[in-house]
């Protein structure tokens, strides 16, 4: 067996399991004022202060939620409800072509319901966002801008957005700027507070945390709409009683992916040139898509001119290998990926990709079995890709 | 064996994916998406192709223990399937769509994908036997028996096809299915045509083909009978929903006789009127080794069968029948079986093109 879909999910760490499994023993809700509330809420504080210190945000601007969905929706709804309460011009939405859909949908949803004018931001052939262009845009719409949101990294093809840029230009404006940083926590430098953000989504899955826990750091001095009101937890901003061992082992997972980060990237950043040289040098057609030199080091996406990526993953599952088409199902049916799409490749070329991703565990022998397998697949999968006649 | 499981979400071909395994296949299961915007849940007994039935499918996979993926066939089934069913009715034929999926979808299309992806077989939960002797027959549940919409495959196809479920009654199917925890045991069976949802064939026929008014004459006296808005809206055999304003003279029921496009004429007569005796049919899929065979053929999906002589040359079959049919429609296969105690043998197969009269009709009686 060889995983090689680390970016859709990560197995948990050793020490983030055990903290999980000892916190979830513990009695005590954290809002509660007994002695068993103190002592769950202690354990929250004390992650959130983790958090914030791992990735130089303060600890009030931890928000914790139930991943990285709620956190972009929170984002995204919250923040333009906030402040098109406060200035009715200010109605426009601006989001990256490639935007996760959490934070895509959460847009279109705004344009469809509350009356946003929506902005979807071009990016070129590498699936990068032009800083000019993006400063361009600000330029012509400053004035009705509610909020922008560009992602630190692409979680499909892997590109690194060139976040510092964009904040600075959305700064100038006075615009409060969102990235969903999913894919990046652990994989590049991420420090909230040098970079300007107003918001930023993390989710405790894809750093070895568990699955259903993550966070949104949200400036102390951005207002954000909930989406969730009740006990008024969070700020006010997400109601909803704590997950104790969640967060715990949350904190303990993004702690130890900041603190090993470096030493984490040149391994696997090593691991995956290789992977990515033999891939070119067993298949010479295969296309790597996204950014050389600007993407996340885990990351290596493949076009495979005249394949389907989904016999693809069907011969390379039924032989163990485990990687993704990272494209969305729509109605239980595979679409080409809107990511290659907004990077100009068609139809075809987005139905013919795979996103192989690497991760803590990630070793060589994942990618002599990738190696052993892949020739053969494409082969087989492009002899297979005579079945559907070009449309 | 490596073979593809189709998987539509129901109890028959999750039963069917379920004994190819136990058999000591290799197994995939596969849900074809055929609708082009899939409903969310099937309403009632109709409709195919839902999510529901996608989830079905994949908890059925999960609980036997087989990967599962779900391929677009939308596009193809749309052009070969449903194309073809609204140009046959325009032409003035009765297509059967679940043969041609069969024909061009289930043992085309995806046949020839799983076989280039390196699938020996494809695994369906159609009612029918085909066993080692590589022979067609007849279900042991004759009433649930689909060798007829299989008839229409070749050779080639049928050796790449696996029917596990011949020998078993739907209860029995049914049976084995609760016994094996699957949760569609219990699920309602599907009927009539998958893509139209409400069973309005008519309607959506029209939907496709527009509003076409013509007339509606006699078959014997050339007489004007009616309107109509859409001669595809009519198959050969038809009685209800005439609207005829003429009363006939004799009183009796009158029944679709013929329908011909080139002048939007839709001919009606009495019932002895149908009776043919001569069917003749082009595009023959034939087993057989001898081109002649004194058999039985059966005419429309679940019709009745009689015996008959046909003969089979080049691309065409001729019919003769030992006792007059009535109802029988351009566009359907006449399907030749030879009985058997083993179940009855399918032969082959042809597209019926016309049916005569070798002798003058019957007289009214």
């Amino acid at each position: 067996m060889a995983y090689l879909d680390h970016a859709a999910t990560t197995p948990m760490l050793p020490a983030a399991l055990d903290a999980y499994v000892a916190a979830a023993r513990a009695l005590g809700n954290p809002s509660s004022l007994h002695a068993a509330g103190r002592g769950a809420r202690r354990l929250v504080e004390e992650s959130r202060e983790r958090i914030a210190a791992a990735l130089g945000a303060r600890p009030s601007e931890v928000i914790f939620t139930s991943g990285g969905t709620e956190a972009d929706n929170l984002a995204v709804k919250g923040i333009f409800w906030a402040r098109r309460d406060a200035d009715s011009r200010l109605r426009r939405v601006v989001a990256s072509a490639v935007e996760h859909h959490a934070v895509l949908d959460g847009v279109e949803w705004l344009g469809r319901h509350e009356g946003a004018e929506v902005t979807l931001q071009p990016v070129d052939e590498l699936g990068r966002v032009d800083p000019e262009a993006f400063a361009e845009l600000v330029r012509a719409h400053a004035g009705e801008i509610a909020v922008v949101s560009v992602q630190w990294a692409n979680n499909e093809v892997g590109t690194v957005q060139p976040v510092a840029e964009l904040v600075a230009i959305a700064a100038g404006a006075g615009i409060p700027f969102h990235t969903d940083a999913v894919q990046a926590v652990g994989q590049v430098a991420v420090d909230f507070g040098a970079s300007g953000a107003a918001a930023l989504t993390l989710t405790g899955h894809k750093v070895g945390g568990p699955v259903g826990v993550g966070a949104l750091l949200l400036g102390r001095d951005v207002s954000c709409t909930p989406l969730l009101h009740g006990g008024g937890q969070e700020r006010d901003v997400r109601s909803g009683t704590l997950d104790t061992p969640g967060v715990v082992a949350f904190a303990t997972a993004v702690e130890a992916a900041v603190t090993s980060r470096e030493e984490h990237v040149g391994r696997i950043t090593a691991l995956r040139d290789e992977l990515v040289a033999r891939v070119r040098a067993a298949i010479p057609d295969a296309i790597l898509n996204g950014d050389p030199d600007q993407r996340l080091p885990g990351n290596a996406h493949f076009s495979f001119p005249g394949c389907e990526g989904d016999a693809l993953l069907l011969l390379l599952d039924a032989q163990g290998i485990y990687c993704s088409t990272g494209s969305a199902c729509s109605a239980g049916v595979a679409q080409p990926s809107h990511v290659l799409l907004a990077m100009g490749a068609d139809d075809r070329r987005a139905r013919s990709s795979l996103r192989f991703s690497l991760g803590h565990d990630s070793t060589k022998a994942d990618v002599d079995a990738l190696l052993a397998a892949l020739p053969g697949a494409v082969e087989r999968a492009c002899r297979a890709g005579a079945w559907k006649t070009p449309r | 064996m490596r073979v593809l499981a189709a998987m539509s979400g129901g109890v028959d071909s999750a039963v069917a994916a379920a004994r190819a395994r136990d058999a000591g296949h290799d197994v995939t299961g596969v849900h074809l998406a055929l609708a082009r915007n899939p409903q969310t849940f099937r309403t009632g007994a109709r409709g195919c192709c839902t999510l529901e039935d996608s989830r079905d499918a994949r908890r059925a996979a999960d609980v036997i223990g087989i990967p599962f993926y779900v391929w677009d066939m939308a596009e193809e089934f749309h052009d070969s399937v449903v194309d073809d069913f609204v140009n046959e009715y325009a032409a003035g034929r009765t297509p059967n769509p679940c043969l041609r999926c069969n024909e061009k979808i289930k043992f085309a299309a995806v046949l020839d994908r799983a076989v280039a992806l390196g699938f020996d077989a494809v695994v369906t939960g159609h009612h029918a036997r085909l066993g080692a002797d590589g022979l067609l027959r007849r279900s042991v549940d004759l009433p649930k028996d689909q060798s007829y919409v299989l008839a229409v495959l070749t050779r080639s196809q049928l050796d790449r096809a696996v029917f596990p479920l011949g020998d078993s009654t739907k209860e029995q199917v049914r049976a084995e299915a609760a016994e094996r925890g699957l949760a569609v045991a219990d699920k309602p069976d599907s009927h009539d045509i998958c893509f139209i949802s409400d069973g309005d064939t008519r309607g959506f026929l029209e939907s496709r083909l527009g509003s076409a008014p013509g007339d509606i004459v006699d078959g014997r006296t050339g007489e004007k009978l009616g309107t109509h808005n859409g001669a595809y809206g009519f198959t050969v055999g038809q009685r209800k929903g005439l609207d005829l304003r003429v009363p006939a003279s004799d009183g009796r029921p009158r029944y679709v006789l013929s329908i011909t496009p080139v002048n939007n004429t839709v001919t009606v007569g009495p019932r002895e009127d149908l009776e043919v005796d001569v069917v003749t049919a082009d595009r023959p899929i034939w087993h057989a080794s001898s081109g002649v065979a004194d058999c039985e053929v059966q005419l429309r999906a679940h019709g009745e069968v009689v015996g008959a002589s046909v003969t089979v040359t080049g691309d065409a079959l001729v019919a003769t029948l030992k006792a007059p049919a009535r109802g029988v429609a351009a566009g359907q296969a006449i399907v030749a079986y030879q009985p058997d105690p083993g179940g009855d043998i399918v032969l082959g197969s042809a597209t019926i093109t016309a049916g005569s009269r070798s002798l003058p009709a019957a007289s009214h009686v």
